[in-house]
């Protein structure tokens, strides 16, 4: 019994730090059951949606630990059962790929249950790139996408600067646990105010170039392509909520440049 | 000219690898997709000047390889496939219809709009087609780019 509940739990575990970070509930359901069924349990059943978790495991037996063998345990009929909620929260690709890593080292039984335990709570505390470094990899995204969107070099300059500010706004706002919505709203009123200061009383030549490359780090390119793959697998659920997810963030990135390209020049005078 | 937008396409996809926390061993591959990506956009957009259908071409492209680089690198396709497709997502279509709609150009704002959102499908259109091709088709391709 306690062996089919520490196969559940490390089952539930790996899928949880899975989805946390951004993989497919198709990729979810299959490592789950990879890894469950790699532990034995034989009875093994998994449900996943966008933000949560439901699964079940039944006793049968022949658990890969041997502690609990005798006749008493499985006439039980025991079984458990387990519900995770996991909110939709920032994506760690390095740790969908460690987690991938560990399914397949798991299939190839290198790990007892306790080992692989430790190795998923590791792989859940591989840090985020440091601050710095993030910010300046905004900068250096948005002035290569303003390049890229047909803009000078003097704009790409200017989108590197404003790049580099809106990433140190986000990290801002996100410690203050600001909500997804008004932070998606906020920064990008904040890239349009950036870019629109930097074209008029700066450098710079196309405004609509500085600004686009700038929003380019908050577009929800992860929830679209995770929305169409979980769609192309069936998931229609999840895909749904992913989609609204994509959808509502594209909205508020337009309502925030909208609502700045509105008041600007109601505030300075300056025509856009 | 051609040449110095790939270069830019695969700095641009590398610093959204690292921005996503992508693995340090395949921020290269990563930017890979992402430049070829952009360069089958390019070649599109200059013989058939149709954003929609040059995104279809580039995602498919991009897809295919992100499949490729997934069993070769023993990775997840999300890696290369996500950093990939951030030069695609119509960011700029995004800008254009809320400009367009402040100022009350409203025709270039719904015309933007629907380009816009014909993007998106064209993008969800491709991955879907090239995640269809049979498994055995991105071994196959997978093993030919090995022995050369």
């Amino acid at each position: 019994m306690e062996s089919s509940k520490k196969v559940l739990d490390l089952t539930v575990r790996v899928g949880e730090v899975l989805l946390k970070n951004g993989g497919e509930i198709f990729r979810v359901q299959q490592t789950m059951q990879m890894v469950a069924k790699a532990y034995g349990a034989a009875e093994f059943h998994v449900y996943v949606l966008a933000n949560g978790i439901f699964a079940s495991v039944e006793e049968h037996g022949n658990n890969i630990c041997k502690e609990v063998k005798g006749p008493e345990a499985s006439q039980e009929g025991a079984g458990s059962s387990q519900i995770r909620y996991v909110p939709l929260s920032s994506v760690h690709l390095g740790r969908v790929a460690a987690v991938n890593n560990l399914s397949r080292e798991i299939v190839a039984k290198k790990y007892t249950i306790d080992e692989a335990w430790e190795k998923i709570e590791q792989i859940d505390n591989i840090p985020f790139t440091s601050q710095p470094l993030q910010v300046l990899v905004s900068g250096l995204g948005s002035s290569a996408f303003c390049y890229l969107f047909g803009g000078s070099l003097i704009d790409s300059v200017a989108s590197f600067f404003s790049g580099m500010f809106l990433w140190c706004f986000v990290l801002f706002l996100s410690k203050c646990r600001a909500n997804k919505i008004m932070l998606n709203i906020l920064s990008s009123a904040l890239v349009t105010m950036t870019g629109m200061f930097f074209f008029h009383f700066l450098f710079g030549e196309n405004m609509d170039k500085i600004i686009i490359g700038s929003i380019v780090p908050l577009l929800p390119g992860v929830p679209l392509t995770n929305s169409i793959r979980d769609f192309l697998n069936g998931d229609y659920l999840s895909g749904t909520i992913r989609m609204i997810d994509a959808v509502l963030v594209a909205c508020c990135i337009a309502l925030g440049v909208g609502i700045v390209l509105r008041l600007f020049p109601i505030i300075t005078g300056i025509a856009v | 000219m051609v040449v110095i937008q790939v270069l830019v396409a695969f700095v641009a996809t590398v610093s959204f690898g690292v921005l996503f926390q992508v693995p340090k061993q395949q921020y290269g591959y990563s930017g890979i997709c992402g430049a070829a990506g952009w360069l089958f956009y390019l070649l599109v957009m200059k013989n058939y000047p149709s954003p929609a259908i040059a995104s279809f071409a580039a995602v498919v492209v991009l897809t295919l390889m992100a499949r490729t680089f997934a069993i070769r690198r023993k990775a997840p396709v999300t890696i290369f496939l996500i950093c990939g497709l951030f030069p695609l997502v119509p960011g700029a279509g995004i800008y254009y219809t809320a400009y367009n709609f402040i100022m009350g150009h409203n025709d270039l704002a719904v015309a933007n709009g629907i380009e816009t959102i014909k993007i998106a499908v064209a993008i969800a259109l491709a991955i879907v087609f090239t995640f269809s091709l049979p498994n055995a088709c991105i071994r196959g391709l997978s093993s030919l780019g090995k022995k050369s």
